[in-house]
């Protein structure tokens, strides 16, 4: 058996009395006071999420930003520096390796932030890009409140490095994945304790990946290894507005043939209209399967995502999931379940 | 708000973590503190239909938190004669009142001598602590 590995607050996690669980190699929080408490925190107030987990690749150097270019989909120069953008690393068949954030520091100079779970496939496929993930610790905080209660500003997808936020010197992004405004804090592994702390005395909501899963769930974010994999590309999941198709990268001939000669299957959002919460791997019975579900604390109804075939993928369709044995009625809705109202 | 640990000393258990409050021939069913705490918040039940019958250490429906699935095991044989309409509705209520208003059905005992094999309320807690 392998050991999980533990971020820097780990001890803080346990203090706090967070249920840890095994999640990507690491041990990590899942809920706190409660998953429920902890979403309603998040879409009415702020919480804090420790994503120290997550992966950081540094490319620099000249070349760089063609480098970048030539193996991610979205066009980075679309985005100047001190802008971040989301894109996606691809197979040769243009199914999706991982999805990630690019930070753009300079025109030569990106930090990518990739899932815990893939960093070592990332790694693989972009062997030029050196892994720092020991050198980061982060935290996300996200919520109406989040900005405000730490006294900062930061517009979404831009970052600044090196500023002070709470007496902690950090990488401020407006950056996240839960649908809020808020922002991301990149720190230095031994600052996170310090800077966890200061951002709990400010009233901030200590939140698990429970809540993470459900308040990105409302919103439609894809979580890799369920809802995208190497065995779906971006035109089935939805994710063509994150891909060039004008330029060249890993797998853009499969994607431009699939954008001009559709898909077998889409990737749609459904509300359950019976009783039950839909689960990863439920088969839809039209034709299909559920990669994410849960129950929507937003919507107190079962809510997910899955992959449909094309025929039955329009909103409104009515479909059925095999809710172990039992067949339960749902149907298809336009993406996303939540959308934030602006203040 | 989530109820205190506790195990009333007038139930009978089941090592799954189930309880039995047994009157006559009739018996009130429901999952225990520790049950519903390891889940935690529980958002959905699924219940057997009224009529069916419930075989001893069989699953005889659903309980579900955001996260997680967990099978009811009955610790009795018997008929349904009731469902907690008010679980359905509100399933939270398992966690606010596991013993009292978090019961999950009433059964008509099909075999009374069933009973002698449950635990009583020191044997459950010594599995707990095991």
């Amino acid at each position: 058996m392998q050991t999980l590995r533990r971020t820097p607050l780990f001890e803080r996690h346990a203090a706090l009395g967070a249920r840890l669980v095994p999640f990507a190699g690491w041990e990590m929080p899942v809920q706190y006071a409660g998953i429920g408490e902890e979403h309603r925190a998040v879409r009415t107030k702020a919480g804090v999420f420790d994503v120290s987990h997550m992966g950081q690749l540094r490319l620099a150097g000249e070349g760089a930003r063609e480098y970048v270019q030539a193996r991610l989909t979205n066009d980075v120069d679309r985005i100047d520096g001190g802008h971040a953008q989301y894109t996606l690393l691809t197979n040769k068949e243009g199914g999706i390796v991982d999805d990630l954030i690019a930070y753009r520091r300079a025109d030569d100079d990106y930090l990518l932030v990739v899932n815990a779970s893939n960093v070592a496939a990332d790694h693989a496929a972009l062997p030029e890009t050196q892994d720092v993930s020991e050198e980061w610790a982060f935290l996300a905080v996200q919520g109406p409140d989040a900005l405000e209660l730490l006294g900062i500003e930061v517009e979404p997808f831009t970052f600044r490095e090196d500023a002070d936020v709470l007496g902690v010197r950090c990488l401020v992004a407006g950056t996240g994945y839960t649908g809020e405004r808020g922002c991301e804090l990149g720190c230095a592994p031994e600052d996170a304790g310090r800077l966890w702390d200061a951002v709990l005395a400010r009233g901030v909501t200590p939140c698990g990946l429970g809540a993470r899963d459900t308040l990105r769930l409302e919103v439609c974010y894809p979580l890799h290894g369920n809802d995208i994999s190497p065995e779906r590309t971006p035109i089935e999941a939805g994710l063509g507005w994150a891909c060039d198709l004008e330029k060249d990268f890993t797998g853009v001939e499969a994607l431009r043939r699939q954008k001009e000669e559709g898909t077998d299957q889409k990737l749609v959002a459904f509300v359950m209209e019976a009783p039950g919460i839909p689960r990863t791997g439920m088969t839809i019975e039209e034709g299909g399967e559920v990669t994410s579900g849960t129950q929507s604390p937003l919507l107190a109804r079962g809510i997910g995502l899955g992959y449909v075939d094309t025929a039955h993928a329009a909103p409104e369709t009515p479909i059925t999931i095999d809710v172990r044995g039992r067949p339960r009625r749902a149907r298809i809705v336009p993406k996303p379940f939540y959308k934030r109202e602006e203040r | 708000m989530a109820a205190e640990e506790s195990y009333p000393e007038d139930l009978r258990y089941h090592p799954e973590h189930d309880w039995a409050r047994v009157e006559g021939d009739l018996a009130t069913l429901g999952i225990t503190w520790y049950a519903q705490e390891a889940l935690g918040e529980i958002v959905h039940y699924e219940p057997p239909e009224e009529g069916s019958s419930l075989a001893k250490d069989e699953s005889y429906g659903e309980v579900e938190s955001v996260k997680a699935v967990s099978d009811v095991v009955s610790p009795l044989s018997g008929e349904v004669v009731e469902v907690n309409a008010k679980v359905v509705e509100e399933p939270e209520t398992v966690n606010d009142d596991p013993y009292g208003e978090g019961w999950l059905v009433r059964v008509r005992l099909t075999d009374a001598a069933e009973v002698d094999e449950l635990l009583d309320v020191a044997a459950y807690r010594k599995l707990l602590e095991q």
